[in-house]
């Protein structure tokens, strides 16, 4: 067998069944293995940012390893804001990206990029594999590395005769890892955990911060579990957004810049917060110290580094999310904060904004909500939100019962959304998906509606077209005396002929009265679908102001 | 404060840029880091010498655990650990000057390991404190060129750093 026929052979083990990529020629022979082979599915994308993304929702929305593969050079640059993006929201995933034969490697010779030296700072670990015999072992550790302790990505870089190389000997996948300086712990210290349960019982304010980690750790029930039976009010970064039901009692919305009010009333009058797998990232908290001046700190993270970093911890936990909530629950008698509860409770629906319709534009916080009631009743949906304010707009208003929320949470990337849905449809084709984004996003990835065509996903993407960069412009307006500049997206095309010329059906709504029926009409497609929102650019991405 | 680490990592291709690469994006201040195999040949050694707070210091020692390659972390406490750097100096002289060099090396216990007509080169292996000190002393003679080899430092006792 060759080399490529070894990657190959390696990903099957892994259980690997479609990969999001773009082919080359240093990667052919691996294209030419997939191919004879035929048993992985091979999801050809339009550019090779979104194979990345593709991945990172396929591994979202699947809880495995999402696959991407590119040529050398331009194809592996490419792909390094979808690994950056991967990267930032600990994705579990595995970027394959072909390079020149070695002896060329240093050259400078055609599409030569040194990705492993420009991926450093951007992927959990990296290899260049210059030896055909050593790919099993390769493929298996960077498996188990993308998928333990805190989730990454990881790239190999695979030279065109490695992959061209004969393999020799029998092939062996080999069962198990042995990494000397990699052994993630995921069982929390008892100590700890003991002290958590008595600071958690001696306090009067606690409050629960729900953040990527909880997704991560899959511990949802966990989440819910913990929160009820210690009565604990909880708020999640956007990274945590629909890990507690969005109408649970105890959940108080996402916090920080542009959170809601409960959530950071929560978070500033707590005696104790309970971090779960958040970093405390200065979206969320722009001022940890605030926080910690007043609250003792439970901080829960599989992660070390991230205990300490960006806000100080009376009390660490280092594990898994899911051990450890279930051991502190088990472990804790059952609580009541009644008044904390009900007070926030009541600040929570006293700034429960009610958002007017006005003729000629839809409000996209009122379009949310509607999607979210009509979808709920279907099926778990799975929203992937894009970057700008249709990100904050979809974190603040669509109400998960349930369904997953994707978004580009630490790189905030533009042009995430129709890429990573592709993926998310692929790993759950029963869900509705839908890639909510703004103008300017949808532009820097309109190329993946033929992705969607092609391969006959029906992801349906709505677009909150304002003919501005919004999240920009409130920039200005806030911080440069309201000077608009380069915000303007004039030039832009007609969206529904534009999808229309890719043969996805699409129609433009301009009234909050039509969103139901369109919302309806979309659902109802079983074909890929692009829903068009005229939005007023006086709308806000705050909740109120 | 100064701190002085010692890293164990996998004797592998590329570590030594991971490990740079790390420190130099995470914002942390080098002062020295120096590099070397162990007595195991598939282990390699790095002391790394930081000035920075104890927040700092924590974060350096967690960021560099995250790195896959790496298998120890250790900051050296103080006055548990012996310190030396290896200087060579090459200082320019002539005949008046060089007995002067000569006795200053003398005192100084550094060897002379070449000599021109015009120049000396001198060859220290001693602590930071010590090498400064060397080198201010030799400065008014010219000093025509200066390697160092940054700090590398060994446990006191029978501790030994190791996975």
């Amino acid at each position: 067998m060759t080399g490529a026929q070894i990657v190959l052979e390696c990903l099957k083990k892994e259980g690997v069944s479609v990969i999001f990529g773009y082919p080359g020629a240093t990667i052919a022979p691996f294209y030419d293995a997939l191919v004879c082979d035929g048993s992985i599915r091979h999801v050809l994308v339009r550019q090779e940012q979104n194979a990345g993304h593709a991945a990172s929702g396929y591994s979202r929305a699947s809880g495995e390893v999402g696959v991407c593969c590119t040529t050398s050079g331009p194809g592996a640059t490419n792909l390094i804001t979808g690994l950056a993006t991967a990267y930032m929201d600990s994705i579990p995933m595995v970027a394959l990206t072909g390079q020149v034969r070695s002896d060329l490697l240093g050259r400078d010779v055609f599409q030569e990029a040194d990705i492993t030296g420009a991926c450093e700072p951007f992927t959990k670990h990296s290899y260049l594999a210059t030896d055909t015999q050593e790919l099993p072992t390769i493929i298996k550790e960077a498996f188990h590395i993308a998928s333990t302790g805190r989730p990454g990505p990881v790239l190999i870089d695979l030279p065109q005769d490695t992959l061209e190389r004969e393999f020799e000997g029998e092939f062996v996948y080999p069962d198990s890892v042995d990494i000397i300086g990699y052994k993630p712990r995921t069982k929390g210290h008892t100590l700890q955990i003991k002290r958590a349960v008595e600071a958690i019982a001696q306090a009067k304010c606690p409050v629960i911060c729900a953040g990527g980690g909880v997704v991560s750790a899959q511990s949802r029930r966990e989440l819910l579990r913990f929160a009820e039976k210690l009565d604990i009010p909880v708020v999640s970064t956007l990274m945590g957004v629909g890990m507690m039901p969005t109408e649970h009692p105890l959940y108080m919305g996402m916090l920080g810049t542009h959170g809601i009010y409960s959530a950071n009333y929560a978070i500033h009058h707590a005696d104790l917060v309970i971090l779960c797998g958040a970093r405390v990232g200065d979206r969320a908290m722009s001022k940890p110290d605030q926080i910690a001046g007043k609250a003792q700190i439970i901080h829960i993270d599989i992660d070390p580094a991230e205990i300490g970093k960006n806000m100080k911890a009376d009390i660490p936990i280092v594990g898994d999310i899911k051990n450890v909530l279930k051991n502190i629950t088990e472990k804790s008698e059952e609580l009541k904060h009644t008044e904390w509860v009900t007070d926030l409770q009541q600040r929570k629906a006293e700034h429960t904004p009610v958002f007017t319709s006005i003729p000629g534009q839809v409000d996209p916080r009122n379009f949310m909500r509607t999607l979210s009631e009509m979808v709920s009743k279907r099926s778990k949906a799975i929203l992937v939100a894009d970057v700008g304010e249709n990100q904050i707009w979809s974190a603040n208003n669509f109400a998960f019962r349930g369904g997953r929320f994707l978004t580009s949470g630490g790189l905030g990337t533009m042009g995430y959304s129709l890429g990573a849905a592709i993926g998310a449809k692929l790993a759950k084709p029963a869900r509705q998906v839908f890639a909510v984004c703004g103008d300017g996003s949808f532009q820097m990835m309109m190329c993946e509606l033929a992705t969607a065509k092609q391969h006959d996903i029906p992801v349906k993407v709505v677009i909150m077209e304002n003919n501005r960069l919004g999240m920009v412009r409130e920039l200005q307006d806030k911080l440069y005396g309201g000077r608009y500049s380069g915000v303007m997206l004039d030039g832009s095309p007609d969206f529904v002929k534009l999808a229309q010329a890719y043969g996805i059906p699409a129609e433009a709504i301009s009234e909050d009265a039509d969103v139901e029926s369109a919302i309806d009409r979309m659902i109802s497609s079983e074909r890929p679908y692009v829903l068009v929102c005229k939005v007023a650019a006086e709308i806000p991405s705050r909740q109120e102001d | 404060m100064r701190y002085i680490i010692t890293v164990l990592v996998q004797n592998h291709y590329g570590v030594l840029s991971k490990v740079s690469g790390l420190i130099a994006r995470r914002g942390f201040n080098i002062e020295s880091l120096a590099v070397g195999v162990t007595e195991n040949p598939d282990i390699s050694r790095m002391t790394i010498v930081t000035d920075c707070d104890e927040n700092g210091i924590e974060q350096v020692e967690k960021q560099l655990n995250k790195l896959i390659p790496t298998i120890k972390v250790k900051v050296l406490e103080a006055g548990a650990y012996i310190a030396r750097e290896l200087t060579m100096v090459k200082v320019s002289c002539n005949a008046k000057t060089r007995p002067e060099i000569m006795d200053l090396a003398e005192i100084m216990r550094a060897r002379i390991i070449d000599v021109t007509a015009t120049s000396m080169t001198l060859e220290l292996t001693d602590t930071n404190t010590r090498t400064e000190n060397f080198i201010a002393l030799l400065k008014p003679f010219g000093i025509k060129e200066l390697v160092r080899t940054g700090i590398s430092a060994i446990e006191l006792g029978a501790n030994t750093t190791k996975k």
